[in-house]
């Protein structure tokens, strides 16, 4: 009993990690319909960010943290405007693509900046893990969690109740009806860019006391991202959230219960079950039909 | 439909390019280097390629060998058996050297051993993987230890602390998975039963579900076998977890960057290392403690960086090949039996001892254990 | 000029070409590097070639594409060299084993769309690639399988760079003729149906889903017939070799060659291989160029080299006139 806890508070630190980069990946989808192969570089980004602002500049943790997000915004910002909006590609697979480049290059410019050794960030607040019924709960997954939380609910609220993230959302829904409408299009694409790769750097800045972080830690993060975003239905923030949480735990108790070796097969097999018995993800607001 | 020609003759003509052939005769000996310089063994291929790179120029430096200066051809892997290929067939037929350095890691090493082996040139790998030279193959060596050693290393050292049950963690990746094969067979061998095995993921952010299943079933010590940054995530979470236990770590882990990403969990790991991490704790009567302080002076002076254990490989692998470069007339077979009946050659992993049923030619001897305190190393005798 | 012939000569045309222009680099070429590396492109031009089907005609994306690669490898690595079995009959086994996984799994994943699809083949990738790395009792496990033996037919040994180079491209023009024959058939027609609407398509009659299966399968025979080349000329492999960055790099070769056609396949699996190999002397900054070049092509050519060029080539001409 104390070791499914235990399991559990695993699969809930790692889920919660996904969650907060899936929140990010889906809502950039629900505002532009476009899945960044990148975003997983922008966590690195994040990270490894933390690694020269707070350890090594030793910068006050709050500026560092603004530090950390706002350089993923800016090089967000910069990659909707030089590669995304040039391309005017009409086939979403060709912006897939051009993600993948950017994910590749900014792994190499990552590489020349930080070097290829792993680094290590302190916790937020204090080393001592929390016991609960016998199990130890660290007190940075607490932090992860509730970041997942507020940023999901931080982008709902922007979504659903502000002039700008409805405009967001128009242009998602139909373009030209939106620019017909007065939204200027172009400027919320570049927003939306800005924020979800902004999220993929606070997720960077959340995650690296926990783990270790180098200049190649993004693409398997992405890729569980990914995931996770897919699960829950592409769109739906908290669908992204639940996600990454039940991916973790699938992961944490398969491991712990039938063999750790084979634990991402068995998240997988599970997901893709799911999949087959609900084709738009558990959230799923609507069918996503591009490609 | 013109135009589908036209890029068909693009596409040709790529391929025509390619074709063209650069061949010119030098009067140098070319050593080849494939090493993982970047990508995921970027620690172990980036100090082996400084090294190789500084040795060569230390060679030519002081004449050359037999008045002929080396030239170093040295390719990036990035940790991929098919670069790897494509690497070493470029060496063999377009640098055509004479003897190859590297690769860094097992899977690398095993990819591109048929091709040596058909293009009859020496090979000195830097990989640790018994499979690479047991088999005996004729032209292919290595001066890595064996995981073998270090086991044996780690399960002495237990046995003598009277450890009888123990946890294993293993990443899931060739090093990973070659310690996991020798931990469970070597096991016997000194009274120890390892109760409950897991692996993580390279990647992977969080073992504590690993390490609860691994404490559930009351070992007396846990061994992690893994390469940076893992084995950190584990130190941390063992500590996180309350685990009472002792942790050992694999010579993996051997490097100053271990203490810097584990922090206080450093404290109290104990690992098996080659000399080369506690040079200035060894006897001064100690026969390697020379050619470990030369490295790391010259290391020092150079990239300004602390030496590894791991570039250390790629410096026996320098200095065996010049050895049997000399008076070889740049002939392969004679630079192989050379190789091959190398003796007593003291290297920076140890003394090495070749011979046609040995192509490592390392004894146990090789490693001594470590214990991490205060952070710093300290020997354990 | 060239209107007047019909679409089956030019074909006609284009394959002599092809034959003439690979028989004359394989007698011309005697570094066995650059022939392995046509070696390397011929065994990735079939990898896209399978997909291109799949993704350029029947507008369906894998991201576990690497899999059925795998799957070719590993089924004669063990067959050949754990059970000695002929590697011959080998293929045949890989062939079939890796078309049957298809039905399998193509059955409920392809009624997954767009992005769904995509997660959908990616976690089937993911899932076979652990399998080749945990079951290391059969797979050898992630330190890779050794021991693969070199393919012999009768008295012709195939290890030498020539001879496999003819091998691997005689397999190639034999994919893209076979690719051409099932274009023009019906079932080439109605694919391309699907491509430009599958609800049109299902309209007027046509099986979207067993077409797309039918696909799929054809796809991943190409990809096992891939890996058996790769496994049978390397002798060494590995699950990294199989894994999902293998999978994004083959959708890429076929957008960047570009898609529904032929020679992008092969342009596309050229300028990927090639590419990394041209790099090399970038060394640190190879990583960036790559990701550079990966995204300048697909901004200002985003129909693909094939068509890139042809725009090009249409430009000046219209400026010549």
């Amino acid at each position: 009993m104390q070791e499914i806890i235990q399991y559990l508070f695993s699969g809930i630190t790692t889920g919660a990690i996904y969650a907060v980069i899936a929140v990010g990946l889906s809502m950039l989808y629900s505002s532009t319909e476009l899945i960044n192969f990148a975003h997983g570089e922008f966590v690195m980004v994040g990270a490894m960010a933390m690694v020269t602002f707070w350890v090594h500049l030793a910068w006050p943790l709050p500026l560092a943290i603004l530090a950390a997000m706002a350089l993923g915004c800016t090089l967000g910002l910069l990659f909707e405007r030089f590669a995304i909006r040039t391309a005017k590609a009409s086939n979403p697979i060709v912006l897939v693509i051009i993600t993948v480049g950017a994910s590749i290059f900014l792994r190499g410019t990552g590489m020349l900046a930080w070097g290829k050794d792993p680094f290590s960030v302190p916790s937020f607040s204090s080393h001592e893990s929390i016991e609960i019924l016998g199990a130890a709960l660290l007190p940075q997954s607490i932090w992860i969690v509730l970041g997942a939380i507020g940023l999901a609910g931080g982008i709902h609220f922007f979504l659903k109740k502000t002039l700008t993230g409805k405009a967001m959302v128009a242009c998602a829904v139909n373009q030209k009806a939106a620019w017909l409408s007065g939204i200027p299009s172009e400027r919320m694409a570049v927003l939306a860019f800005a924020i979800s790769t902004g999220c993929g750097a606070i997720a960077g800045i959340f995650i690296a006391p926990i783990t270790m972080s180098s200049y190649d830690m993004g693409t398997i993060l992405g890729l569980k991202g990914f995931c996770a975003a897919m699960i829950g239905g592409l769109g739906s923030l908290w669908g992204a959230f639940a996600g990454g949480i039940l991916l973790g735990v699938l992961e944490s108790l398969g491991a712990g219960l039938i063999s750790s070796g084979l634990k991402d097969a068995i998240a997988f097999i599970l997901l893709l079950l799911i999949l087959y018995i609900r084709p738009g993800g558990l959230f799923a607001a609507k069918e996503a039909k591009r490609f | 439909m013109i135009m589908k020609r036209i890029s068909m003759a693009i596409a040709v003509l790529v391929m025509a390019l390619l074709a063209a052939d650069g061949l010119y005769a030098a009067s140098v000996y070319k050593i080849g280097g494939i090493f993982s310089s970047t990508g995921r063994a970027s620690f172990l291929g980036d100090p082996e390629q400084k090294t190789m790179e500084m040795m060569i120029e230390k060679i030519n430096a002081a004449g050359g060998i037999d008045g002929v200066k080396l030239e170093a051809v040295i390719y990036d892997s990035e940790g991929d058996p098919a670069k790897a290929v494509s690497a070493v067939n470029k060496l063999l037929h377009k640098d055509k050297v004479l003897a190859i350095i590297g690769p860094s890691t097992t899977p690398t090493t095993l990819a591109i051993v048929n091709f040596v082996e058909r293009a009859q040139v020496p090979l000195i790998s830097c990989a640790a993987g018994v499979k690479i030279t047991s088999p005996v193959k004729p032209w292919v060596f290595k001066t890595a230890q064996s995981d073998l050693l270090a086991v044996a290393a780690v399960y002495q050292h237990m046995k003598a602390r009277g450890i009888k049950k123990i946890g294993v963690l293993t990443v899931s990746n060739s090093f990973g998975e070659s310690g996991k094969h020798q931990l469970l067979n070597q096991a016997k061998d000194f009274g120890l039963e390892v109760v409950q095995a897991d692996s993580f993921g390279a990647k992977d952010t969080d073992m504590t579900a690993q390490l609860t299943k691994i404490k559930a079933a009351g070992p007396d010590a846990i061994v992690c076998w893994g390469t940076n940054p893992g084995p950190a995530v584990v130190a941390k979470n063992v500590k996180q977890l309350k685990i009472d236990l002792p942790l050992y770590q694999s010579h993996g882990v051997a490097s100053p960057k271990f203490i810097e990403l584990a922090g206080d969990a450093a404290n109290g790991i104990i690992l098996p290392t080659g000399k080369i991490l506690v040079t200035g704790l060894l006897d001064g009567s100690d026969p390697q403690r020379a050619i470990l302080e030369d490295y790391q002076k010259d290391y020092n002076a150079m990239y300004n960086a602390n030496v590894s254990g791991f570039g250390g490989y790629a410096y026996d692998a320098v200095n065996l090949l010049a050895g049997a470069l000399k008076g070889s007339g740049g002939d392969k077979n004679k630079i192989r039996d050379a190789l091959e009946s190398t003796q007593g050659h003291m290297g920076t992993t140890g003394e090495f001892n070749f011979s046609a049923q040995d192509h490592n030619g390392l004894s146990p001897k090789a490693f001594v254990m470590v214990e991490i305190q205060n952070g710093t190393w300290k020997l354990i005798k | 000029m060239s209107d007047k012939l019909s679409a089956r000569s030019r074909a006609r045309i284009e394959n002599s070409i092809f034959l003439a222009a690979v028989i004359l680099l394989g007698l011309v070429t005697e570094n066995t590097y650059y022939l392995q590396i046509m070696t390397f492109i011929g065994i990735n031009t079939l990898l896209a070639l399978g997909l291109n089907m799949l993704m350029g005609y029947a507008g369906q994306v894998s991201l576990g594409h690497a899999a059925f690669y795998g799957i070719g490898a590993y089924a004669t690595a063990i067959l050949s060299g754990t059970y000695a079995l002929s590697p011959w009959l080998a293929l045949i086994c890989a062939v079939g084993g890796a078309v049957l996984v298809a039905f399998i799994v193509g059955l409920p994943t392809l009624r997954l769309s767009g992005y769904y699809l995509g997660m959908g083949t990616l976690g089937f990738g993911m899932i076979v690639n652990i399998l080749f790395r945990e079951w290391s009792s059969v797979t050898g496990g992630a330190s890779g399988f050794v021991g693969i033996p070199v393919l012999e037919a009768g008295p012709m040994v195939f290890m030498s760079g020539k001879s496999y180079f003819f091998l691997v491209w005689a397999v190639v023009l034999a994919a893209i003729l076979i690719c051409r024959r099932i274009l023009r058939s019906r079932m080439g027609r109605a694919l391309r149906a699907i491509h430009d609407g599958e609800n049109a398509a299902l309209a007027v009659g046509v099986n979207t889903h067993y077409l797309k299966l039918k696909v799929f399968m054809f796809a991943a025979a190409l990809g096992a017939v891939a890996g058996f080349l790769y496994a049978h000329f390397v002798l060494f492999i590995s699950p990294e070799s199989f894994g999902f960055m293998v999978s994004v790099k083959m959708v890429t070769m076929v957008v960047i060659g570009g898609m529904a056609s032929i020679w992008g396949a092969l342009l596309g699996a050229g300028l990927l291989t090639l590419l990394p190999e041209v790099l090399h002397g970038f060394a640190e900054y190879e990583m960036i160029v790559f990701g550079l070049v990966l995204m300048l092509v697909m901004i200002f050519m985003p129909q693909g080299l094939t068509r890139g060029f042809l725009d090009i080539y249409h430009a000046s001409r219209k400026k010549r006139q």
